[in-house]
């Protein structure tokens, strides 16, 4: 039998933001701890969306916006793309600009899952 | 506008259809609050600005809402859709539409929210944001609106009479 072993470095994390929203600085600290926790060193690509046609190309939902391997961390419900704050939906039902440190583990927790199914 | 600046007197429309003035509160402690709907940071602060009103009331405060960014682009920010957050959150405060968003320019206001809280005799007293923490209510270690209006009701100096506004852009047409 072959076990796999996921190549956490096989990771790409990527923060999108706008700086004009001001909580991307603290949605990267949280980033990095929960990828410190989680024993991933991996390099977080940090993408500043600076334009409307930027947003369009990227389809960029708002800032802060994070994907592990290109998948979007929260799932975003809408199609507007552009240059705007993003609202994150808590687990206790707050809304915030920030994705919680749950969300963020989550979703690297599923991601080094499937590169074992790999 | 910077602090001990006179309030600059306004007239808008609020969600209760009638047209509401700053004159209209005098002999009130004002916070004029630049807010919107769609702003995450509103979003997250806005249960805490209904609070406020609530604690204050009896104590002579009344917060006075805008709504200033354009709805063109931000249709979540429709005067429509101001009626509808109102009821769901229950605000207990007027909440306005400054369309043309005259009163927004003329206060310098940048970010959604964005406190000016004038005192009694509409002088500007303090200036910025709301407390130090928009993402946990719990976490809050410095109620800058709270203990600035503490300290108006106690006739003392406010020890942090400004501070950075955070928040999203307001949306300018």
């Amino acid at each position: 039998m072959i076990h796999k072993v996921a190549r956490l470095d096989e990771l790409r994390v990527t923060l999108q933001y706008w700086e004009e929203c001001p909580s991307h600085d603290q949605a990267l600290a949280r980033l990095r701890k929960v990828l410190e926790d989680e024993g991933v060193h991996v390099d977080i690509e940090l993408v500043k969306v600076e334009s409307e046609e930027q947003a369009m190309r990227l389809r960029f939902v708002g800032s802060p916006t994070i994907l592990v391997n290109d998948v979007d961390i929260d799932p975003p419900t809408t199609s507007y793309y552009g240059l705007t704050c993003r609202a994150y939906r808590l687990e206790d039902g707050r809304i915030s600009p920030l994705p919680s440190e749950r969300m963020i583990r989550r979703a690297v927790q599923e991601a080094k899952v499937n590169l074992k199914k790999v | 506008m910077k602090i001990g600046d006179k309030a600059i007197n306004f007239s808008l429309v609020g969600i209760d259809d009638k047209v509401h003035s700053l004159n209209d509160y005098s002999g009130s402690y004002v916070a004029v609050i630049f807010s919107c709907n769609h702003c995450p940071y509103v979003r997250a602060w806005e249960d805490r600005m209904v609070k406020i009103q609530a604690d204050y009331e009896k104590k002579g405060v009344q917060i006075l809402a805008i709504n200033a960014n354009d709805e063109v682009k931000y249709p979540d920010d429709s005067f429509p859709n101001m009626k509808q957050r109102a009821r769901e959150k229950k605000f207990n405060f007027p909440y306005l539409r400054d369309k043309d968003q005259t009163v927004a320019k003329s206060y310098g206001a940048q970010r959604t929210p964005e406190v000016f809280l004038f005192d009694a005799n509409r002088v500007l007293r303090y200036h910025g944001a709301i407390d130090d923490n928009y993402d946990d209510p719990n976490a809050v270690r410095a109620h800058y609106l709270r203990e600035a209006l503490e300290s108006l009701l106690q006739t003392r100096e406010i020890a942090t009479p400004e501070t950075p506004p955070v928040g999203c852009t307001i949306k300018w047409k």
